[in-house]
C-alpha cells in the first residue's frame, strides 16, 4: 500500500521537475543585464561582445537553448560556469557539503529540541513554564537570524572566547550558525507540537483509551503522539528544503561557503548555469521534501493512505 | 454493585450537579434520563473516575462500588477498575476509536492490561468477543481501522473494549444517539442480552425516554444537574409525578395517526452558569406556583418512587 503510494508521488513528480525547470531556465533570461557584461573588458567592440555570446551558445533560440540545457543536465553535465570559469559541477560539489552539514545540523537540532520543548509545555500545567514558552516561540519566530548571529558571535566568541568569529573550519564553527538556524526552527516546531498535542488530547477517542485503564503516560506516547507527529512532519518535510538554501545570510555573518552564498553571488554575475544548477538543486530538496513528507503522512494515518492511491 | 449518594460536582466555583443519588445490582438495568446538559454524562464521568480530564472535581457525597468507596481511590487503583471492572461505552463511535490505530489491537489491550493475557491470548478473545457482538469475520475486522468501517459496527467494538475484561458494571452514555434508528434497535437489544447473560449491571444514559420504558428497571430523572424523580420503571410510566417527567413521557411519539401532533416542552434547558432559584424547573413547568421560584423541592417519597416537587404528593392523587 505504501510501496505503491509512493511510487505515485514519485510519478506525480516528473511533471512538476519539467515545469520547474523551464521556470528556472526562463527566469533568469528575465534579468536584466547578462554574464557576457561582467567578461567583457572596457572598451571592447559590438564584435568581441557577439564573439563571447556565440561562444556560450547564449546566441541560439531560447527554446533550443533550453533543450541543450536540459539535455546536458539529464547527462550529468552542469556546464561552464561563465564568470567564475570552472565547471559548474564543481562548485556545487564544493559547496554543497558545508550547506548539508549545517542545515542537516540545525535540521536536527530544531526538531528533537522542539518537539521535547512543545510536548514539555503541553502536558506539564504550569503558567509560569507555560509564559516562558510562549516568549520563547515568539522570540523564536521574530528574531531575525543576522541579528541573533551577531548577537550570538558578540557573546561566545568576542567576550567568552569559546567559538571562532568566522570561517568553516572545525565542528566548534559549526556551533553558532547551527544555534541560529536552529533557534527559529524550535520555536516553530515546539509551537506546532503543543498545539498538536493539545489538539489531540481533547479528542473524543482520548475518553475512551482512559476508560480502557491506560496510564497518562502510555495514553501520551501510544495514542497522543502519533497524532500531534501529523503536523510536525508536515512542517519538518517543508524545511527539508530550507536545509540547502535557507542559511544565506547566517552564512554570510559567519563567512561560511554555500549553496546560497554562491547563488547570491552567481545571481549578482548573471552567472546562468550556476543560478540554474543552485535552483535546480533547491526545488529538488523542496520536493524531495514535500515527498518525503507526504509519504510519512501516509505512513502513519491509514485515512490519508486510503484516500490518495 | 454501585451505589451512588448525594454525588456533587464542581468546575471551579460552578457546581453543574448536586444531591444524585442512585444504585443498581448485577443484571439490573438504571436508565439516566434527561436532556442534553441536565448532568446524565458527568455522572458517567464521576463513575468512572474521569473528571480531573475535563477540569472537574467531586465535592460531596459517595461512590460506592463493590462496598468500598472508590470517590478517593488513587490514581492507579481507579486504572485497574477502568476497563477491568467498569467498561464504558461512549456517545459517538465515530469518534471514539484512535483513527491510526487497527481494530485488534485497540481491543487486545484491555484484556493484556487486565487480565495479563500476552498478545496471542487476547488476539483469541477479542476475536471471541467480536463474534459474540454478532460482528461479521472478527478475525479479519482486527486488521481493519476505524475509518473502514460502519458507525453501528464501530459502536459493537467499543462494546467489545467495554467487554473485553469481563466488568461487573457498564456505563453506555448514549450508545444510540450518533446512529442510524434501524442501529439503534440492534444496539440496545444487544446491550440488553448482554446484561441478561453476563449478569451485569448497566447504567444506561439517554434522552429517550422509548428506549428506557423498553430496557430499564430503574429510572432517574435528572434536570439541571439534579435528580427530580426516580423510581422503579413502571411506577414513573404509570404514575409521573414530577411535571418534567410527565413532560418528557407526553414527548414520546404515540402511533403514526397525522393527528396526533408531537410534543415538546416549550423552553431551554438552563445552563451551569444560570440555574433558577428554587426549582430549577418551574420557569418551563406548567404548575409552578410561588413557592417553586423561591424553595428548592426536596425529594418526596410516594410509594416506590420519589419525585423533588412541591406538589408530589398531590400529583399522585390524581395521576397524569
Amino acid at each position: 500500500m505504501i510501496l505503491r503510494y509512493t511510487f505515485f508521488r514519485l510519478l506525480m513528480l516528473i511533471p512538476v521537475s519539467f515545469s520547474i525547470s523551464v521556470v528556472i531556465f526562463m527566469i533568469v533570461y528575465l534579468l536584466p543585464g547578462d554574464p557576457i557584461d561582467n567578461l567583457l573588458r572596457v572598451g571592447s567592440s559590438a564584435e568581441d561582445r557577439a564573439e563571447l555570446v556565440a561562444r556560450y551558445g547564449l546566441d541560439r533560440n531560447l527554446v533550443v537553448q533550453y533543450f541543450v540545457w536540459i539535455g546536458n543536465m539529464f547527462q550529468g553535465e552542469f556546464g561552464q560556469a561563465i564568470v567564475l570559469r570552472r565547471p559548474v559541477a564543481d562548485l556545487v560539489a564544493q559547496n554543497l557539503p558545508y550547506s548539508l552539514t549545517l542545515g542537516g545540523l540545525a535540521f536536527l537540532f530544531s526538531s528533537v529540541v522542539g518537539m521535547t520543548l512543545g510536548t514539555l509545555s503541553a502536558i506539564v500545567r504550569n503558567p509560569v513554564l507555560d509564559r516562558f514558552m510562549r516568549g520563547f516561540i515568539l522570540l523564536g519566530s521574530t528574531v531575525p537570524g543576522f541579528w541573533l548571529a551577531l548577537l550570538l558571535i558578540l557573546f561566545f566568541s568576542v567576550n567568552l572566547g569559546w567559538f571562532p568569529v568566522s570561517g568553516a573550519g572545525g565542528w566548534d564553527a559549526l556551533v553558532l550558525p547551527v544555534l541560529t538556524i536552529g533557534f527559529g526552527g524550535v520555536a516553530l516546531v515546539a509551537r506546532v507540537t503543543r498545539v498538536a498535542l493539545l489538539d489531540a488530547q481533547r479528542e473524543d477517542f482520548v475518553t475512551l483509551l482512559h476508560a480502557k485503564g491506560l496510564s497518562s503516560g502510555t495514553i501520551l506516547f501510544r495514542h497522543l503522539m502519533p497524532h500531534a507527529l501529523l503536523p510536525v512532519v508536515t512542517i519538518l518535510a517543508l524545511r527539508i528544503g530550507w536545509i540547502l538554501g535557507g542559511a544565506v545570510t547566517v552564512e554570510f555573518v559567519f563567512g561560511r561557503p554555500g549553496l546560497g552564498s554562491l547563488l547570491i553571488r552567481a545571481l549578482g554575475q548573471r552567472d546562468y548555469p550556476v543560478v540554474q544548477a543552485c535552483l535546480l538543486m533547491l526545488a529538488l530538496a523542496v520536493m524531495l521534501g514535500t515527498l518525503i513528507g507526504d509519504v510519512a503522512q501516509a505512513a502513519m494515518d491509514p485515512r490519508i493512505r486510503e484516500k490518495k492511491s | 454493585m454501585l451505589n451512588v449518594r448525594d454525588l456533587g460536582v464542581a468546575f471551579g466555583v460552578v457546581q453543574p450537579l448536586s444531591g444524585v443519588s442512585f444504585s443498581v445490582s448485577q443484571g439490573e438495568t438504571l436508565g439516566i434520563v434527561g436532556e442534553s446538559g441536565s448532568g446524565k454524562s458527568l455522572t458517567a464521568m464521576s463513575v468512572m473516575g474521569l473528571l480531573p480530564l475535563i477540569g472537574g472535581r467531586i465535592t460531596d457525597g459517595s461512590i460506592e462500588f463493590d462496598g468500598a468507596d472508590i470517590t478517593a481511590l488513587p490514581e492507579r487503583a481507579y486504572r485497574k477498575l477502568r476497563g477491568g471492572k467498569i467498561g464504558l461505552i461512549t456517545q459517538n463511535p465515530m469518534t471514539s476509536l484512535d483513527p491510526l490505530k487497527k481494530i485488534g489491537p485497540q481491543v487486545d489491550d484491555v484484556a493484556k492490561l487486565h487480565l495479563g493475557l500476552s498478545n496471542a491470548d487476547a488476539r483469541a478473545r477479542t476475536i471471541d468477543i467480536l463474534g459474540t457482538l454478532r460482528i461479521p469475520e472478527p478475525a479479519l475486522i482486527c486488521d481493519r481501522y476505524p475509518h473502514q468501517m460502519s458507525g453501528g459496527m464501530k459502536q459493537r467494538i467499543v462494546i467489545a473494549m467495554a467487554l473485553a475484561a469481563d466488568p461487573d458494571l457498564l456505563i453506555a452514555d448514549e450508545p444510540t444517539t450518533a446512529l442510524d434508528v434501524t442501529v439503534q434497535a440492534q444496539i440496545i437489544r444487544l446491550l440488553d442480552d448482554l446484561v441478561k447473560e453476563r449478569n451485569l449491571a448497566l447504567v444506561l444514559i439517554t434522552h429517550d425516554m422509548s428506549v428506557v420504558a423498553q430496557t430499564c428497571d430503574k429510572i432517574v430523572v435528572m434536570y439541571a444537574g439534579r435528580a427530580v424523580e426516580q423510581g422503579p420503571v413502571e411506577e414513573i410510566f404509570d404514575r409521573p409525578r414530577h411535571p418534567y417527567t410527565q413532560a418528557l413521557i407526553a414527548c414520546i411519539p404515540r402511533g403514526l395517526d397525522d393527528a396526533t401532533r408531537l410534543t415538546g416542552i416549550a423552553g431551554t434547558v438552563p445552563t451551569v452558569l444560570n440555574y433558577p432559584k428554587g426549582c430549577p424547573f418551574h420557569p418551563r413547568c406548567p404548575k409552578a406556583e410561588a413557592i417553586c421560584a423561591t424553595d428548592a423541592p426536596d425529594f418526596s417519597v410516594v410509594g416506590e418512587s420519589a419525585a423533588a416537587c412541591h406538589f408530589a404528593e398531590v400529583a399522585h392523587a390524581e395521576p397524569a
